[in-house]
């Protein structure tokens, strides 16, 4: 049976085995590293405008209880219903409860990882909603019955002719090469169903609790119509996404465009206060806000890691991953991929079954040094393993570990041990032992030398 | 100053010349150098896998070892990264966690040593070549080395210091990551080998063995001659 870690590596081989796909990725990313610092550049002071970015997510996360009640109340106050989610399961129950007393029929979705994280869609659909995603690459996703590739970047997987194929089998549309045809061609079979949608469901970027509106930002206009045309607007956060105020966005939305996509700001950024107001020509009768747990207190009350919740989303730790790329999006087999991915995902899916992506990590910290909340991605998956052995050891492991401590404990058996092992080393080579023979697969050892170090030096000094 | 030499595991058995070449660059500028043989491993691969018990054991054994040391330098970023941060880390708590700091204080990665605490960028070596130096993780972003190195290497007579794409990408070792998850790590290994390869030097440099290890494996096995030294090699050249 295949475990999430044997799937892992068996996905990881096919993909590293692609050398033109991850010639791609790396491609596809070379311009996203020159404008992103060029626009890094603009920054009076990066570093400092870290430090800024990550004091405001501390801030609303450390005093998570107040925030949230605060954001709640005040959106309430606006004419919004807040509905509190334990899970995914109570997630997608009020979800479609709200569709269901809103007599829906078809519903448009603007981007939100979220809702993947809870499978909103699978669950829509089994009760009969036809749903459409309108972000373009959640749409093309969505085509080709895949999750999105990257969390930011859902199809940056795929060269232009695969999208221009995938519209011409879906769409009946004329091949083209040009990206502006292809995202006229997804707009004009888009603009339609946003007009016939009863509900429009979105994510949220930040939850400002000050005022209770929520920010999104997107670069395409389509969340401002999903949350604008549709009788009734779900927005679906976790509750991680809440900061205290207003002014906070002044440092938050061009920190996440410059970290995450290389741009001075997003083309939208939008706050949504509440449903229509009487007098207003436009907007939702109804407007209601989905907050998430799913773990997420339980990561809260866990200090050494309780960072991770600064998470804004921004992909940045992905795009500059060199296991993401290398083994791209979809090996990770997770809702969150790359880095961040692999430190919130054996918190929100089980330690010990997802323990792998913490230790598929060479802990280069390109990840840390990225990250634009400054969270300290690299040494929470060294945290995720120490966690994972303190609950469970395997046997070999255990006598692995015991056997190195125990010699290493004994510099005199060490030093024997590692003669030992120099002197048989070219025979080592030739039989089949763990760990040795699999290095031996890609890579060369270095002849053995007569003397260790310790040897040459007693030699030298007398 | 009386240097105390921090080999590390795979040094002393793989590559002892990386240890003697930074005992020879250390003499030459009239340190006295010594090595207290009852040193082991840091513990790190331990540590990397979630066993801090076992590594802990290891920085007990690194404080006894090293007391009254004066100054402790390791030709290996990794290693040193290993006691000077992630010693106290392990140790928090622990009643040894001051003697752990103090060690941490006193402990320098070769490169580090020369250049910030002793501010030596010239050590008059002498080397015929091109070289490129590959910036390992631990040493760039544990240690914050990123200049000190290139000036040691640009202040040698001879050599040519050229800069590789994906100089500051992780070669793919990342200790027992580069035996569980084989395929991501040699990955790894032939995007930033190619980098190194088409930078057009003949010599690659790091203050990483480690990390030699693994781009010298690499570029062995798939035939192509470029030869890789430690950082106190080419310094401990000539004069
Ligand atoms: S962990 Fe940091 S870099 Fe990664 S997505 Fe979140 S905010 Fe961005």
């Amino acid at each position: 049976m295949s475990t999430p870690r044997s799937q892992f590596l068996s996905d990881a081989q096919v993909a590293t085995d692609d050398v033109a796909q991850r010639g791609f990725l790396r491609q596809a990313l070379g311009g996203y590293y020159v404008s992103r610092d060029v626009q890094k550049a603009r920054y009076r002071d990066w570093e400092q405008a870290r430090d800024a970015a990550a004091m405001a997510k501390w801030n609303a996360v450390n005093r998570l209880d107040r925030t949230l009640t605060t954001f709640a109340t005040n959106f309430e106050r606006n004419g919004g219903k807040i509905h509190w989610a334990r899970d995914s399961a109570e997630a997608r129950e009020i979800i479609s409860k709200i569709c269901r007393d809103a007599g829906a029929k078809a519903i448009i979705k603007s981007k939100c990882m979220t809702t993947e994280e809870i499978h909103l869609n699978d669950a829509l659909e089994a009760e009969g909603y036809g749903v459409v995603e309108s972000d373009l690459g959640e749409f093309i996703q969505q085509l080709r019955k895949e999750p999105p590739f990257h969390f930011v970047f859902p199809c940056m997987h795929l060269k232009r002719e695969a999208i221009s194929e995938l519209f011409t089998k879906h769409l009946g549309t004329a091949a083209t090469d040009s990206p502006e045809e292809l995202t006229m061609i997804a707009r004009r079979h888009l603009r339609q169903l946003y007009v016939d949608a009863d509900v429009g469901i979105s994510g949220a970027n930040f939850l400002v609790a000050e005022t209770g509106q929520i920010s999104i930002t997107e670069n395409e206009g389509n969340a401002r119509l999903t949350c604008a045309l549709p009788r009734v607007h779900i927005a679906l956060a976790g509750i991680e996404k809440v900061i205290e105020r207003l002014d906070d966005l002044a440092v938050l939305l061009p920190m996440l465009a410059t970290a995450g996509a290389g741009q001075p700001m997003t083309c939208y950024n939008t706050l949504y206060a509440g449903p229509r107001q009487p007098g207003e020509p436009d907007g939702p009768s109804e407007f209601h806000v989905v907050l998430l747990d799913n773990k997420r207190t339980a990561l809260l009350a866990d200090p050494e890691q309780r960072d991770a919740l600064h998470c804004i989303r921004c992909g940045a730790c992905l795009n500059v991953c060199p296991i993401f790329k290398n083994i791209g999006g979809f090996a990770y087999g997770t809702t969150y991929q790359g880095p961040i991915g692999s430190v919130l995902t054996p918190h929100l899916r089980g330690l010990q079954q997802w323990n792998h992506l913490s230790g598929a990590s060479s802990l280069c910290g390109a990840c840390t040094e990225a990250c634009p909340v400054r969270i300290d991605l690299h040494h929470h998956l060294l945290h995720n393993r120490r966690n994972a052995v303190l609950a469970h050891v395997s046997l070999f492991d255990r006598l692995f570990h015991g056997a190195f401590g125990w010699v290493i404990g004994r510099p005199k058996l060490f030093a024997f041990g590692g003669k030992v092992f120099r002197a048989t080393l070219p025979l080592l080579k030739k039989l089949p032992l763990p760990y040795l023979s699999t290095w031996l697969k890609s890579r060369e050892l270095p002849e053995a030398p007569k003397k260790s170090f310790r040897d040459e030096w007693k030699g030298s000094q007398s | 100053m009386r240097v105390s030499l921090f080999i590390p595991c795979f040094v002393d058995q793989l590559t002892p010349r990386v240890g003697m070449a930074s005992a020879q660059v250390l003499k030459r500028l009239g340190h006295e150098v010594e090595f207290r043989d009852a040193q082991t491993c840091c513990g790190q691969p331990s540590f990397n896998s979630g066993h801090w018990d076992v590594a802990r054991a290891a920085a007990l054994r690194a404080l006894d070892v090293f007391k009254g040391a004066e100054v402790v330098v390791g030709p290996s970023a990794s290693c040193v990264a290993m006691m000077k941060k992630f010693y106290p880390e392990i140790l928090a708590g622990h009643p040894r966690l001051q003697e752990a700091q103090d060690l941490a204080a006193r402990t320098f990665e070769f490169g580090e040593f020369l250049v910030r605490k002793l501010g030596i960028t010239d050590v008059g070596a002498t080397f015929a070549g091109k070289a490129t130096y590959h910036d390992g993780c631990h040493g760039l972003r544990e240690l914050g080395l990123k200049e000190e190195p290139r000036q040691l290497l640009r202040a040698v007579k001879g050599l040519t210091l050229l800069e590789s794409e994906e100089a500051e990408t992780c070669c793919g070792f990342g200790g027992m990551f580069s035996v569980k998850f084989p395929m991501i790590s040699t990955a790894m290994a032939q995007v930033k080998c190619d980098a190194l390869v088409r930078s057009g030097a003949d010599i690659i440099v790091s203050s990483d063995p480690s990390c030699l290890l693994q781009i010298g494996g690499y570029l062995t096995r798939e035939g192509k001659a470029i030869r890789t030294l430690h950082l106190s090699e080419v310094l401990a050249n000539g004069s």
